[in-house]
């Protein structure tokens, strides 16, 4: 049983929220899945469909395998079992952007069976499962706003290859399913199967939701369609939610539906109900072969993969002792994990360098609407900055102003490793950063800064520990920072307890 | 030197290769004769005029539905050039016409059927474009059953074919102008397609010789489909010898067009025609020769097997017990298929559409209504019966599980023989109109070449006597997978030791 079901779900007037989802992910192929047309988006009107995409008499289908790499790829990122045969179905329906009449798709055995994707809810990790990811071609386009009394057909995009990922109605809130969402984006971006393009549609969420009194059984779903951003994602199922308790507190049935989720309005509206829901007619196509997947293609595949994120993750917490927190938040893209291993492999503690990244580079990177591949401050550089906290050159006090000098830095953007601690050093002495280690000097600052406040001291007399903070903030400020608060902390209790 | 439409395909490429006759003398012959012969309503399959067309109403077999005298003239040429060069290719000048359901960039393609008419592909299917890189020249394209479906070649939007031996008698279907041309010497050669018998029970009741490849082994690109797990190409000619090396050139793997063809090189199937028969032991299924079969076409059957014994092979009794369930398991099967191949003609990207609709709904119904003639329509409706949701278990489930048995028995039976003989239908032909309104007799007459069919196994008809009414009658021979040699052996050697394979309509024995 998953996390998601045995933690107590947040309950809206006393109804449980249950969300699956349906992800339609075009792939990453040069050419279609069943034909040797282009796949580039943003060409002119049916430039890339060839005879089999616009399913000319006598065309037949051909199986594209760098599509059934894909989705073996997807399997292993996610833990899902690869079926060594897999069978390709027809869905029979009429519609205009559906050059032959039926769309292929895998129905009764699709190519990866289980796996799951976890993340973070606030500290909370939530484990989605998922039931399948199947092969498919996509449809075409039809365009209703450009003439007038007529349709437009685009069919560049018939026979576009496209995984869809199932999951099981695990999730329990909308942040919930937009987590989800947002994890699964970065997986499949992460292996590279998909460029998680939500604009141009090659990633396409439908929620199905429905409510229920805990402990009940399921409620009747209703399905939206077409979720192509996180923000409407969320805001349509907030407005799908709250519409579906008011139906039931107003003593309304739901009825199965598809509804599509209108941005401008905020509301969803019904497109179908089950009641006409086509008949579909699927049988295994004829024209191809059960799909096979052999065990040495597999492990071909496997070979061929970076370390998958939640492998990253996992090693980061066994072999460098990071919370589990941090290291799943590290590996939100490749490009973070990357900046991480860089700094930690130049000797910058993984803790430290965790910590540096998620608070102020992440800070400001969001500013600057910048990622960790075009940080102005390399890893290099962030490593030789904590190499000098770590050997108490620089208090952390002064590390922030050291941070903020090299941002702006020119001559101290993007260095190489072996620029790096030269650079950061120079700095450090140019700011006159260097931590105090000199307890002469301090013991001078300690004693002026006790004489100067008579009343902190006779309260720290008074036993109270506040008191002495106060004091240990006014020799740091005193020292401008440069002080080592360790020893700040010795000296001073050292000095009172002589009074 | 007799007409050149007297010549096997043998005998004329033969005396192309060495220049006695030109590539354009024989297109010219040959199409001065298929102009004869064209279809009652070629001018809207072709949309061609009816001048061009010179077309003789009386005593026409209605076989071709259009012709290009000029791209077939400039095949010709070129093939001349070739042999005048020395570059000639094995089938060079030799002329071949093609089923209307083959795909040509040269002719309209209409698979014999109102919802295609004047259409043009922008490609040749593979199975044409093969028989032209070995030189042959492209005559025009034949008539047949609306999209292979139909016994009789009765369900042409274009007018049906009359069997050239009796033209008040059918040519057999699907591929039944392929049959007539070739019987009647409009044309050498012909392709056909079989699914359930199109090859195979056309060329018995025209008294030519055909031959259906083990499923795969000729690419179905190009090949408009009807049920795709069963259709499969292959020639129509007078001779195993002549259809031997046509099937040598049709053959071969094409894997990056169709997923079903089998990635294995075209054989010489011409290679083993001459072997002994000394031992071959023939399987005879005593399902084929039960009550049903008329008394002409089993005393021909029986005439062709004592042939065989007296070239040294031996008969074995063997038994195929689901014969009689290929029926019903063929006709849940390929409607199935049939009813999702014809959807992409809806009148939206090509093809026929309706002149006047309200909305998108009226113009599917009236543009399929009115573009597919009956047989089609009600092949679509079982088609989309037997798949629908709750019917899906008990009728098509239940055929695939039906069709391995098929396939296991003959495997059964392939243990104690090595070719299978027996008749390619119950009679000879039948009266134009006399089954065309009872869709089941007429499926019922399939009875001995679906189970073939249904397992994908290699199958000809040869022909073997005449029965009732001076028909001709065939002998229908079954091979197992890739065994295509074989059977062409058996058929080469008995053509050998009978002269059926001879006689011309007009001037019977």
């Amino acid at each position: 049983m998953s996390s998601a079901n045995t933690n107590a779900s947040p309950l809206i007037e006393g109804f449980e929220v249950v969300i699956g989802f349906e992800t339609h992910t075009q792939l990453t192929t040069q050419s279609k899945i069943f034909s040797r047309a282009s796949t580039a988006f943003g060409a002119e009107a049916n430039t890339q469909a060839c005879a089999v995409d616009l399913a000319l008499p006598g065309t037949l289908p051909v199986m594209n395998k760098t599509a059934v790499e894909r989705a073996i790829e997807f399997g292993l990122a996610v833990g899902g079992e690869i079926s060594e045969r897999s069978i390709f179905a027809r869905k029979n329906y009429f519609y205009p952007d559906l050059p032959k009449g039926y769309q292929i798709s895998q129905f009764e055995i699709p190519v990866v069976v289980g796996g799951e994707v976890s993340f973070f809810l606030g500290d909370t990790q939530k484990t989605v499962r998922l039931v399948r990811a199947h092969l498919e071609e996509d449809a075409g386009k039809s365009l209703h706003e450009d003439f007038v009394n007529q349709s437009g057909i685009d069919l560049n995009r018939a026979g576009t290859p496209l995984l869809e990922i199932v999951t099981e109605p695990d999730m329990r809130s909308s942040a919930e399913a937009v987590a989800y969402a947002k994890e699964l984006h970065k997986i499949v971006t992460w292996i590279g199967i998909c460029d998680g393009n939500m604009q141009e549609g090659s990633f396409r969420c439908d929620a199905n939701v429905s409510v229920r009194r805990p402990g009940e059984a399921l409620g009747t779903r209703r399905e939206i369609k077409n979720l192509n951003s996180f923000k409407f994602m969320q805001q349509a199922i907030d407005y799908e939610v709250r519409w579906q308790i008011e139906q039931i507190l107003d003593g309304h049935k739901i009825i199965q539906a598809t509804v599509l989720f209108n941005p401008e309005t905020g509301e969803t509206r019904s497109m179908r109900t089950k009641e006409d829901a086509a008949e579909y007619r699927y049988f295994p196509d004829p024209d191809l072969p059960p799909l096979e997947v052999s065990r040495a293609w597999v492990q071909e595949v496997k070979s061929r993969m970076g370390e998958l994120p939640r492998d990253k993750a996992a090693r980061f917490v066994s072999t460098l002792g990071l919370p589990q927190y941090d290291a799943s938040a590290l590996t939100q893209n490749q490009a973070m994990a990357n900046y991480f291993e860089q700094a930690v492999s130049l000797g910058a503690q993984a803790k430290l360098v965790s910590n540096w990244m998620m608070g102020e580079l992440s800070r400001r990177l969001n500013a600057a609407h910048l990622d960790f591949d075009s940080c102005p401050l390399s890893a290099p550089t962030l490593a030789a900055l904590i190499v000098r906290i770590m050997d108490s050159t620089l208090s952390n006090h002064s590390a922030k102003t050291l941070l903020e000098t090299l941002w702006d830095d020119e001559a101290s953007q993007g260095l190489e490793a072996s620029a790096a601690q030269t650079q950061v050093d120079k700095v450090i002495e140019r700011l006159g950063l260097k931590q105090m280690n000199d307890t002469s000097a301090l013991e001078g600052i300690i004693e002026q800064v006790i004489a100067a406040n008579p009343d902190n001291v006779a309260q720290i007399k008074a036993g109270k520990d506040k008191a002495f903070n106060a004091l240990v903030g006014q020799v740091m400020k005193a020292s401008k920072g440069k002080a080592n608060p360790k020893d700040v902390n010795d000296l001073l209790q050292a000095k009172l307890a002589t009074l | 030197m007799n007409a050149i439409h007297d010549l096997s395909l043998k005998a004329l490429c033969n005396a192309l290769q060495t220049q006695q006759l030109s590539a354009r003398e024989v297109a010219l012959h040959y199409l001065d004769r298929a102009r004869q012969h064209t279809s009652s309503q070629a001018h809207l399959a072709s949309g061609m005029a009816t001048t061009d067309l010179n077309k003789a109403d009386q005593g026409s077999c209605g076989a071709f539905l259009s012709l290009n005298e000029a791209h077939t003239l400039a095949q010709a040429d070129l093939s001349d050039q070739r042999l005048q060069t020395g570059q000639a290719r094995a089938l060079e000048g030799v002329p071949i016409a093609h089923k209307d359901i083959f795909v040509t960039q040269d002719f309209p393609t209409t698979a014999g059927s109102k919802i295609l008419a004047g259409y043009r592909s922008p490609f040749d299917a593979t199975v044409v474009r093969r028989l032209s890189d070995a030189g042959m020249v492209s005559l025009g394209k034949l008539n047949c059953d609306e999209f292979a479906m139909g016994s009789a070649n009765e369900n042409s939007a274009y007018g049906v074919v009359h069997n050239p031996w009796d033209m008040t008698r059918i040519a057999g279907g699907s591929s039944g102008g392929s049959a007539a041309a070739v019987a009647m010497g409009l044309t050498p050669a012909a392709t056909g397609t079989d699914t359930g018998g199109s090859i195979r029970q056309p060329a018995s009741f025209c008294g030519i010789t055909g031959i259906k490849p083990t499923y795969g082994r000729a690419s179905r690109y190009g090949m408009i489909a009807y049920a795709s797990s069963l259709d499969q190409a292959g020639p129509m000619a007078r001779t195993a010898e002549d259809c031997a090396t046509l099937l040598s050139a049709m053959c071969g793997p094409d894997i990056e067009r169709d997923s079903t063809s089998l990635d294995l090189p075209s054989e010489d199937f011409s290679a083993y025609l001459n072997n002994d028969l000394q031992g071959l032991r023939i399987g005879v299924p005593k399902e084929f020769f039960a009550k049903g079969l008329s008394d002409d076409v089993r005393q021909a059957t029986q005439s062709a097997l004592d042939a065989l014994v007296r070239l040294g092979c031996q008969l074995v009794d063997i038994e195929l017990p689901k014969t009689e369930l290929s029926i019903p398991v063929y006709y849940i099967l390929a409607p199935a298929e049939a009813s999702s191949n014809l959807s992409r003609f809806d009148g939206v990207k090509f093809g026929y559409r309706t002149k006047d609709y309200k909305d998108l709904d009226e113009m599917y119904q009236k543009t399929r209504s009115e573009g597919f003639g009956p047989e089609v329509q009600r092949r679509i409706m079982v088609g989309a019966y037997v798949l629908s949701h709750g019917y899906y278990d008990a009728y098509y489930v239940q055929a695939q599980k039906i069709r391995r048995m098929i396939s296991d028995d003959f495997q059964r039976a392939f243990s104690h023989c090595d070719v299978i003989a027996g008749p390619v239908a119950p009679t000879v032909a039948w009266k134009l109109g006399e089954k065309s309104n009872d869709p089941l007799s007429n499926y019922l007459a399939d009875i001995f070449t679906l189970p073939a069919s249904l397992a994908g196994l290699p199958g000809m008809s040869v022909p073997c006597g005449f029965g009732e009414g001076q028909m001709p009658v065939g002998l229908q021979l079954i091979g197992n997978y890739l065994k295509e040699s074989q059977l062409l052996n058996v058929a080469h050697r008995y053509q050998g030791v009978s002269d059926w394979h001879l006689q011309r309509p007009g001037s019977p024995a």
